[in-house]
């Protein structure tokens, strides 16, 4: 029954982090994502946050690109 | 070798030494500029040097940010890593908010027809309709008229965060917990009326 209307509604259903929560933390989550670390562990609630919010969902996709494109640029 | 860099250059910023804070600049532009060129296409009518604008204002935004913030750099990432995440950040809320200028807020849920979509049964298309006049019946009675409002507009009718928050004179943080209070709601709404998980 899980859908894109019905998440966006009813959100993520679990425990999950602020804006401002996952914005101070978003550089640590993502370095750790890269780093094949368990950045879930690291962050609980972080994840849901991102299911639950668009905008931060957004930023955090940047953030992983732009860390992706630099490490490109370096090699 | 990359870290000890990475601490003369946040030493030199925190005693504004002009040249550390040009490269800081440099470094906030290049990823409002990426942020830019990624969302851009949601801004059809600007010209290529109106975007860059718009990219320069975040680089400048984010600058300000990061000099004020530099003590809450505590070394858990890369110092860029953390400087670009300010920097994406005002470049993305410039987008949307550029992107619904001069546009009325859609604050009342539109047709619900709309979220009608094909489920592969018509038991699972019936189950889903089911759920949805609920939702419905629920974000009319069991929600605050604020949180009916902010719940239609972010989630029912797509308006960014950022755009209701500046209309609304509020921002973003706030209201998340508006939305996320109005989500418990009607989920325990939901839970009362017997829809399951």
């Amino acid at each position: 029954m899980t859908d894109l209307t019905i998440l966006r509604l009813l959100g993520p259903g679990e425990p999950e982090l602020g804006c401002d929560e996952c914005f101070d933390a978003l550089d640590h989550f993502v370095e750790l994502e890269l780093a094949g670390a368990d950045a879930d562990e690291a962050f609980p609630g972080m994840r849901a946050h991102l299911a639950g919010c668009s905008a931060c969902a957004e930023e955090h996709e940047s953030l992983r690109a732009l860390l992706e494109l630099d490490h490109v640029e370096t090699r | 070798m990359q870290v000890l860099i990475e601490d003369t250059w946040v030493r030199e910023l925190r005693a504004g030494e002009p040249e550390a804070v040009a490269r800081l600049h440099g470094l906030l532009l290049r990823a409002a500029r990426f942020e830019v060129a990624r969302r851009g296409q949601t801004l059809p009518e600007l010209r290529g040097d109106e975007l860059d604008d718009l990219a320069q204002e975040a680089a400048a935004d984010a600058a300000v940010s990061v000099l004020r913030r530099l003590d809450d750099f505590r070394g858990e990432s890369r110092f860029t890593t953390w400087a670009y995440k300010f920097a994406l950040l005002e470049a993305s809320a410039k987008v949307r908010r550029r992107a619904w200028r001069g546009r009325e807020l859609p604050l009342e849920p539109e047709s619900w027809a709309q979220f009608e979509s094909p489920s592969p049964t018509p038991g699972a298309r019936a189950e889903r309709a089911a759920l949805l006049a609920e939702i419905r019946r629920g974000i009319d009675s069991a929600l605050t008229p604020r949180q009916r409002l902010v719940l239609v507009a972010l989630a029912l009718n797509g308006v960014p965060i950022d755009v209701l928050a500046e209309r609304l004179d509020t921002n973003r943080n706030a209201l998340y917990k508006t939305l996320h209070d109005a989500r418990r709601k009607l989920r325990t709404y939901l839970d009362e009326k017997g829809f399951a998980e």
